[in-house]
């Protein structure tokens, strides 16, 4: 079965990008998990969505990772884990089990046939407020991005070199 | 036992936040922290997308989901820049050695 082998990979790549020692590997690992994910959206009778994520998520994404390694320069990551494993593990799997035992047996046996409606007018239109957020967004990024890129000093130390 | 494609699909959800919430709680590198972040919104999109197919409502979810890319993308972006810059001023991507944000 084809979407119980997919889900097999996303949940591999999952794993190996979060076990991966090295940082360049781990964003490999997730821009694998990324195209997946885009193939399964693809198989659910979403194709726009699809191409989104997997041009954003497994392209830009993985790029931005590789840029961001390559300035701070790649290292092994072996320290210990800031929370005892054992908590972390009960933390995720408690609720995994009881969201998974509530909701699985509702869950229906097979989709129901697609009914392709206009995306366009669902998200200019029913969904508007959510361009206007994501127009916001995207502003709010790249002026996040400008200052924190920018390699100006800090104005106090501005000030004592003057003095100096 | 429910073995349909929605049921399969939802596994695939719940193993995507669980391993992105897994590795958040265990992460000290802040690189490796965004990695998280990803995997864990890539279950919640997945989900969106799931959620409108059997509602069939699919184009709000694809609308849902493409917000959730958009915010998803811009998390990542300024994670990154945060981290270049950390790495930059402290020398660390420890996040456990991080207590101030003033050099």
């Amino acid at each position: 079965m084809l979407e119980a082998a997919i889900v097999a990979g996303i949940l591999i790549c999952a794993f190996f990008a979060i076990r991966a020692s090295r940082l360049l590997v781990s964003a490999l690992w997730l821009a694998g998990t990324s195209a997946l994910v885009a193939l399964m959206m693809y198989m659910l009778g979403a194709p726009e969505i699809a191409v989104i994520e997997l041009s954003v998520g497994a392209g830009l994404v993985t790029v931005l990772f590789v840029f961001a390694i390559n300035l701070t320069g790649e290292e092994e990551v072996r320290w210990p884990a800031p929370l005892p494993k054992p908590l972390a593990w009960a933390m995720v799997l408690i609720p995994a089990v009881l969201l998974g035992w509530m909701v699985l047996p509702n869950v229906q046996s097979s989709l129901p046939a697609l009914m392709r409606g206009d995306f366009q007018a669902v998200l200019w239109e029913a969904r508007s407020l959510d361009i206007l957020l994501q127009v916001v967004l995207i502003f709010s990024g790249v002026l996040g991005v400008l200052g924190l890129i920018s390699d100006t000093e800090p104005a106090g130390e501005a000030i004592e070199e003057e003095g100096a | 036992m429910n073995t349909g494609i929605p049921a399969i699909v939802f596994i695939a959800v719940l193993g995507l936040l669980g391993a992105g919430l897994y590795a958040l709680l265990i992460s000290r590198h802040l690189i490796k922290v965004v990695v998280a972040l990803q995997i864990l919104v890539k279950g919640a999109m997945l989900g969106l997308v799931l959620a409108g197919r059997a509602s069939g409502q699919i184009e709000t979810g694809q609308a849902l989901a493409l917000t959730v890319i958009v915010a998803d993308t811009i998390v990542a972006v300024v994670g990154l820049a945060l981290a270049v810059q950390i790495r930059r001023h402290f020398n660390t991507l420890d996040i456990t050695k991080l207590t101030t944000l003033r050099r």
